[in-house]
């Protein structure tokens, strides 16, 4: 299948996507991310195909069981879209959570010409379906990396009250691109789960400042674990998207070993830094410690001049 | 959990032609509410699921106030519920019937 790009009129009153990305809900990300009308739901709340396994713990479901999948158009172009409601159950993933993304990173494997675009606002693997999150976890991401490797650009988009962690984190890691705001933390252990394994003085998860800049999407950006920084409203991750999806390179061996050795020189200079502003001092930052507080267009033309994405690793 | 079910008389069909229509989230304090257009234009059924139990004559009171200020006939409502209170629940059936009658844009 080719994909065809449909021209959409320019109606004098859009939608509104000055909307805070944050405080919006999965579906209605969706809904103003894509273009007005475009979206169709694949698996709808009302099939109800909802978690086999959180009855057993007396607990309520949801209908979509905290994912939104479906097909819709980018600025004209046919997208696949998943979004994850991070206030159902932290957004973590189920049995039927996952197994609805896996199903859909498939089905752009096979027909190759349509990318996907991932909505993460996730904490990982719901404890309540450990195993079957945990699977779900494994299978998500080698459709991922079939779909990537079949010629499909999988864009992750994160900035949710979630965040992006656990297995979400993982996710995200084997991503074409990612785009983050300020907002969007992601790590793979959160800072509860860092505190209680390895002590208060190792990580103060009640230190707000110092989650942010250590998981938060500032340091992501500037580490280049995200490619584009975005502002937290949904035009600005709708304008991230439409630029990641003509940037990001095609996947091989080449890219993999790109990646390792993007990972080593990280690793290289920074192990030594036990701290944000120590890493964002080494990158040569005059006045690190200004970062946490800088407006986030100011902050994206000082990340672009740190350091531009690289186009070969991923 | 507790399930419950309560059906009602509608004076008329609820607005609007759209078939199906989500509003609200699985959370503490909120609830989500799924219509769907089914039922006979007199008819109508709202369905709940719900965390808090022991709550059935507040859920009665508030599906009653509910169907005679909006009178939705021919919609099944089906909610699952994280505990929330009474207006919280009132303002989403009142989205819920709202989005109804609302086109796809």
């Amino acid at each position: 299948m080719r994909a065809t790009r449909m021209q959409t009129a320019n109606l004098p009153t859009g939608p509104d996507r000055a909307v805070s990305w944050y405080e919006a809900s999965a579906r209605t990300r969706v809904s103003l991310l894509l273009d007005a009308g475009s979206f169709s739901e694949f698996i709808g709340p009302e099939m109800r195909e909802v978690s086999p396994h959180l009855q057993v713990f007396d607990l309520p479901e949801q209908f979509d069981d905290g994912i939104v999948v479906g097909g819709g158009r980018l600025d004209g172009w046919p997208v696949a879209v998943a979004a994850q409601e991070g206030r159902f159950m932290g957004g973590a993933f189920g049995e039927v959570h996952g197994a609805k993304l896996t199903g859909l990173l498939r089905a752009a494997r096979d027909i190759t010409s349509m990318p996907v675009l991932i909505l993460f606002d996730t904490g990982g693997v719901r404890l309540q379906e450990a195993n079957a999150g945990e699977l779900a976890i494994a299978e998500i991401m080698r459709a991922m990396i079939e779909a990537r490797n079949a010629g499909v650009k999988v864009i992750g988009l994160i900035g949710g009250r979630a965040g992006c962690y656990g297995g979400g984190g993982l996710i995200a890691g084997c991503c074409s691109a990612l785009a983050v705001s300020e907002q969007g933390r992601i790590a793979v252990s959160g800072p509860e789960v860092i505190e209680t394994n390895r002590g208060v003085e190792e990580f103060d998860s009640r230190d707000r400042a110092l989650v942010w800049r250590t998981m938060g999407g500032k340091h992501r950006r500037l580490l280049g674990g995200a490619e584009t920084f975005a502002d937290d409203t949904v035009q600005d991750f709708r304008s991230a998207a439409l630029q990641l999806l003509g940037s990001a390179g095609d996947f091989g061996l080449g890219t993999l070993k790109a990646e390792q050795s993007r990972l080593e020189d990280r690793l290289r200079r920074f192990s030594r830094c036990p701290d944000a502003v120590d890493i964002w001092t080494a990158e040569g930052i005059a006045d690190a410690e200004s970062i946490p507080a800088l407006p986030a267009d100011q902050f994206i033309s000082l990340a672009d001049n740190v350091r531009r994405p690289s186009r070969d690793a991923r | 959990m507790e399930d419950l079910s309560l059906r009602h008389a509608a004076r008329q069909r609820a607005g609007g032609t759209k078939t199906m229509a989500i509003i609200g989230v699985v959370a503490s304090g909120n609830l989500e509410v799924l219509a769907e257009r089914i039922l006979p234009d007199a008819d109508c059924l709202v369905e709940i699921k719900t965390a808090a139990e022991g709550f059935g004559q507040v859920w009665s009171a508030v599906v009653a106030d509910f169907v005679a200020r909006y009178s939705p006939g021919g919609l099944k409502f089906s909610i699952n519920d994280g505990g929330a209170r009474p207006d919280t629940v009132s303002l989403r059936l009142a989205q819920a019937v709202r989005l109804m009658t609302e086109d796809d844009r």
